[in-house]
């Protein structure tokens, strides 16, 4: 799993940091670091970028995972440019940058979007495959996901948009029900295409979604 | 007043419908104008719901002008712009209205609109809508509660005969005639063969297929259609016609050539009937009809 992050617009970076000039910046050393937007390199250029700009980076710093809860430690190492700095800079994912400032009192101003859950299907090719609908279909669908695959999230076969297998939104993007047809077949397992999907319920788990585990399935992991 | 169009489906005779388009703004004058031109020609007026994902006045305001002006018309419905609260709540608003056929869309990608911005919806899709308007007829809403009241409509669907591959499409065609879908207006098609072979398939179900004519207004836009529109084949030989005309008679031509197609379709009984989509051109379907040798009136 990744997620899946692009930079912001150096502009808005500079409008989140209109009300401070000392700024702190943190990487993260995994996703956002397979896909060169918040590695060492990434944060380096920003630095050199923003002191161009004129502003005092008080630190930086890569955190091996900027989402877990060794972040909190991570950081603690730099207290001392971190206290001196009035805006922290996170070049991560928002789990990242929503961890960091549920420990830091610093305003903490994310550097990156993020897009969505990806897999990297091949080297330097990420895509879309999981909506966290909470409701999994890829026992139906050949494992193709149609709520990430198909643009529109249908369920129960392709629009009048397919053009030559394609997507009519991006003739570059296959239709998800010509590869789930293709691989249905290849299965021998066509009568799955007949399958109806009634509306899934978009209240599965209501936001915020929260899971607390049971203490003695904390206790395993522990 | 005169059959309903579910009595029409029913009846066998060779049915046709027309599309107009709600205005991109208040002044309804025009589509008043095409209702005025159309209601007593067609067995019924499809209104479309923001085609193309362009934000317009709203079908089922259309439908109401239709109605109001002693026409039959159809409710285009597409689930990109609405949850299925918003859906069944416009079908029950338009039941009381005595606008009783609906046509049940996926709709268009939102990028292709002109509010790239806004979130498409998607929530039920056209299967699943064909599904829910059963609800409402047993008095149920999709959330299971009871109705003071429920709704009954004939209900329709869209196919692409022509859709490539043709396989996968056939599964949804399948699963919206399960889903109790009455009668079909087709993708638009140009080449008598492909859609007598979509027939013979189509012919198994208890269904009414009417075949869609996009009125051809040139060469240029019969190439368009052909090179971009997915679904849609024009036969090289059509646009050699369209070619063959001087300059500003491709209208006359596409004209002409609708109403081939059309007198083609009834006379040799292809389908059932046709629905003819002239898109920015709704003042010459009179003409269309005329060249296909229909009266041009309902009874």
């Amino acid at each position: 799993m990744k997620t899946i992050t692009r930079p912001k617009p150096y502009e808005e970076i500079l409008q989140q940091l209109e009300f401070c000039n000392r700024v702190f910046i943190v990487g993260c050393g995994t996703c956002a670091t397979v896909l060169q937007t918040g590695g060492i390199e990434q944060v380096l250029e920003l630095k050199v970028k923003l002191q161009e700009s004129g502003f005092l980076v008080t630190g930086w710093t890569v955190i091996p995972t900027a989402c877990d809860e060794m972040t909190v430690a991570s950081a603690g190492e730099h207290e001392g440019a971190i206290q001196g700095a009035s805006g922290i800079l996170t070049l991560s994912c928002a789990l990242g940058a929503q961890r960091l400032s549920f420990y830091l009192d610093k305003p903490v101003l994310p550097g990156l979007d993020t897009l969505f859950i990806g897999l990297e299907e091949h080297p330097g090719y990420f895509m879309e495959a999981c909506d966290q609908c909470g409701q999994c279909i890829l026992g139906y669908t050949a494992g193709i996901c149609p709520i990430t695959a198909c643009h529109k999230g249908l369920v129960n076969g392709p629009c009048g948009g397919t053009n030559k297998g394609k997507c009519e939104v991006d003739s570059e993007r296959d239709c998800a029900f010509t590869l789930i047809y293709n691989r249905l077949k290849e299965q021998e397992r066509l009568d799955l295409m007949k399958h109806y999907h009634p509306p899934r319920n978009a209240q599965v788990a209501p936001r915020p979604r929260i899971i607390i585990l049971e203490q003695k399935e904390i206790e395993q992991w522990v | 007043m005169g059959m309903t169009f579910k009595q029409i489906l029913d009846s066998g005779k060779f049915v046709v419908t027309a599309e107009i388009a709600p205005p991109k703004g208040t002044d309804l004058e025009k589509m008043n104008h095409h209702i005025e031109l159309l209601k007593d020609k067609v067995d019924a007026l499809n209104v479309t719901d923001h085609q193309s994902s362009v934000m317009r006045f709203p079908s089922l305001g259309g439908c109401l002008a239709v109605k109001e002006r002693g026409g039959e018309p159809i409710l285009q419905m597409t689930c990109r712009d609405r949850n299925q609260i918003a859906l069944q709540s416009d079908l029950l608003f338009a039941y009381t209205r005595g606008i009783k056929n609906v046509l049940c869309l996926t709709g268009d990608a939102m990028t292709v609109g002109d509010h790239k911005q806004a979130r498409g919806i998607f929530e039920l899709d056209s299967v699943q809508l064909l599904r829910a308007i059963d609800f409402l007829e047993e008095c149920k809403d999709l959330g299971g509660n009871d109705l003071v009241g429920g709704a009954t409509f004939c209900k329709g669907a869209i196919v692409t005969p022509e859709a490539d591959p043709w396989e996968p499409q056939s599964y949804k065609f399948e699963k919206k005639v399960d889903a109790g879908a009455e009668f079909f207006q087709t993708q638009a098609v140009y080449d008598m063969d492909n859609l007598t072979r979509f027939m013979d398939y189509a012919r198994r179900f208890p269904v009414k297929i009417l075949a869609g004519i996009v009125l051809l207004t040139s060469a240029r836009m019969a190439k368009y259609m052909t090179d971009n529109v997915p679904g849609i084949f024009v036969p090289q030989d059509l646009i050699a016609q369209l070619n063959s005309v001087p300059k500003g008679g491709g209208l006359q031509k596409g004209i002409e050539i609708a109403g081939r197609m059309i007198a083609v379709l009834k006379q040799d009984s292809i389908c059932d009937g046709v629905h003819i989509m002239a898109i920015n051109r709704e003042e010459v379907v009179p003409e269309i009809l005329k060249a296909a040798g229909l009266n041009g009136h309902v009874d």
